[in-house]
């Protein structure tokens, strides 16, 4: 059954939507990241265009992680007190990144740098995890005991001035970590049009030292209102956000964030970002390939404004 | 509307029909619809375009969409990736483009009026904004069709215009679902010995109706509560989902 989508201007089957819907809440709910490293290249490729395929993707990523995180809240592994800190940054860094996104569409260079972008993120924190995972889940397997949690901050984590105590998380460390994480992550929801929750989980693991526990909820929570703020601005700046489109991939979406929020309480820590290493690997590749590849057509075209 | 079109359809046959009294009028032809709805449904449509000459030649079908404004990029190796290198825009580009005709075009016209109406994509008169050589241009130029052919905004091919016994004729013509909204012009010509007999002009409107018309205005007119609502219905269906699952 085809439905076309008033601001995309095209029409799609909405089965086939809906099942997107599902697998990319699937993932969502099971590693607290918002699966726009997979969405939105899917969307662009069935034919959305470039810039509603992004804005649509922020306004669904409200449902399945609005979803997830109250979840997460009811089980009480939500850290407030740090998700708002990383809020802060959030702002500065989406406001920065909407900037950006205009200025790299008028010189043609904003789906490269998406994609460079995509592979060198995604293949940093993907290696990164894999090393992490695999080295702890050998240690149990040797029943060593687990890395002592105390001073587990590197040096220029401990001297940054501001400290503040985050109780939920048990942690002591500077506001300004958090900050610049939440700042990061604000620049690839507008320029990647990914929640971010993918790099956000692992800095909050390595670098804030935040309990596994905690980490998914929180970064839920932060990623709610940076794509609300960020489906906001595209819908007043661009006009790009289309509804039908969001609607049928949140419903998709919810379903399978909530199977996913269920599965991941069965898997071990070091098991689950394990599989989101693979994961965030086998895109960075493709990603890459496809860079490198000499291109079927080397000339492309757009639809250019006056 | 209705009734006009049918007005129209008897005096084409009536023409045929009746070849003394329409000797005046070489060439009636109308559209079975001069309004493309786009609705919640819309996956692409044919418009019949029909119509009857009045003596010997061959008939051929222009629609054009819109003009717009349209950027060519080529990509270049740049440490071992494809990077967008070189640009060239191109003003006044159709937005949809489709020739039919009843025969072989450079048999029906001569080149001189294939070129001077825009008959065929390599006619089209596609200029670029800042002048380059020649052949630069051609190698866009070329990108350009071929790009829009790949869309199916640009007809890669001649569609047939089937006659009807000596007068009457069709042709079917396809509107994809990617088609972009607005006022498209059909242009109808009677060519002989490779001269233009007779010509007509018909507008046929493209545009959003009902739902998707209603939500598209919104989100341009009232952005800031298209934003607002789109937050909220997202949020209520995260909360509906996680309300429910709760209870499972």
């Amino acid at each position: 059954m085809q439905i076309y989508l008033p601001i995309a201007e095209l029409s799609l089957n909405v089965f086939g939507l809906l099942g997107l819907g599902v697998i990319v809440g699937f993932l969502s709910g099971l590693f607290g990241i918002g699966g726009g490293f997979l969405l939105t290249p899917l969307l662009i490729f069935i034919g959305v265009p470039h810039a509603v395929a992004v804005s649509t993707h922020a306004n669904q990523l409200i449902a399945a992680s609005a979803s997830g995180a109250l979840a997460h809240w009811r089980r009480n592994a939500v850290d407030f007190r740090m998700g708002l800190v990383m809020l802060v940054g959030g702002f500065v860094g989406s406001t920065l990144g909407v900037w950006l996104f205009k200025e790299l569409s008028r010189m043609g260079q904003v789906e490269l740098v998406i994609s460079l972008s995509y592979v060198v993120v995604l293949g940093l924190v993907g290696l990164l995890m894999l090393s992490e995972s695999g080295i702890s889940m050998l240690r149990q397997r040797r029943h060593a005991p687990p890395k002592p949690r105390a001073g587990r901050h590197p040096y220029w984590v401990r001297v940054l001035p501001f400290r503040m105590r985050f109780y939920r998380s048990r942690i002591y460390i500077s506001a300004l970590v958090p900050f610049v994480v939440g700042m990061f992550v604000g620049v690839l929801v507008a320029i990647m049009g990914v929640g971010g929750g993918f790099i956000m989980v692992p800095a909050m693991i390595y670098i804030l030292g935040m309990p596994t526990a905690v980490v998914t909820g929180t970064s839920l929570f932060q990623i709610v209102v940076i794509t609300a703020n960020v489906t906001f601005l595209q819908a007043l700046t661009t006009q790009t956000v289309d509804v039908v489109l969001a609607l049928i991939l949140m419903i998709g979406g919810v379903l399978g964030a909530q199977v996913g929020a269920r599965a991941g309480v069965n898997l071990k820590g070091e098991q689950v970002r394990g599989l989101l290493a693979l994961l965030l690997l086998a895109v960075a590749g493709k990603l890459l390939y496809d860079l490198v590849v000499t291109p079927a057509d080397l000339f492309s075209i757009s639809r250019g404004g006056a | 509307m209705r009734v006009l079109r049918t007005l129209v359809l008897m005096i084409a046959i009536a023409s045929a029909c009746f070849p003394l009294a329409a000797q005046a009028q070489a060439l009636v032809a109308d559209l079975s619809s001069h309004l493309v709805a786009i609705t919640t449904g819309f996956a692409g449509t044919d418009v019949l375009l029909f119509g009857a000459v009045e003596g010997p030649g061959d008939v051929v079908v222009v629609v054009r969409g819109p003009d717009e404004r349209e950027i060519v990029r080529l990509k270049g190796r740049v440490a071992g990736i494809y990077v967008n290198r070189k640009e060239m825009a191109f003003s006044r580009v159709p937005s949809f483009y489709q020739v039919a005709a009843s025969g072989e075009l450079d048999k029906i016209a001569s080149a001189a009026e294939r070129a001077r109406l825009e008959i065929g994509t390599e006619n089209l008169r596609l200029v670029p904004e800042v002048e380059r050589d020649p052949a630069t241009v051609a190698e866009y130029r070329a990108a350009l069709i071929r790009n829009k052919e790949a869309q199916g905004l640009w007809g890669r091919n001649v569609a047939k215009v089937a006659s009807l016994g000596a007068r009457l004729f069709r042709v079917n013509v396809y509107f994809p679902s990617n088609v972009p909204v607005g006022v498209y012009q059909v242009q109808v010509f009677l060519f002989h010995d490779g001269e233009v007999r007779a010509a007509q002009t018909t507008p046929l409107s493209i545009s959003k109706v009902g739902a998707s018309a209603e939500i598209f205005d919104f989100a341009h007119r009232e952005a800031a509560a298209y934003g607002a609502i789109a937050i909220a219905i997202a949020l209520a269906a995260g909360w509906a989902a996680s309300a429910i699952f709760r209870r499972v």
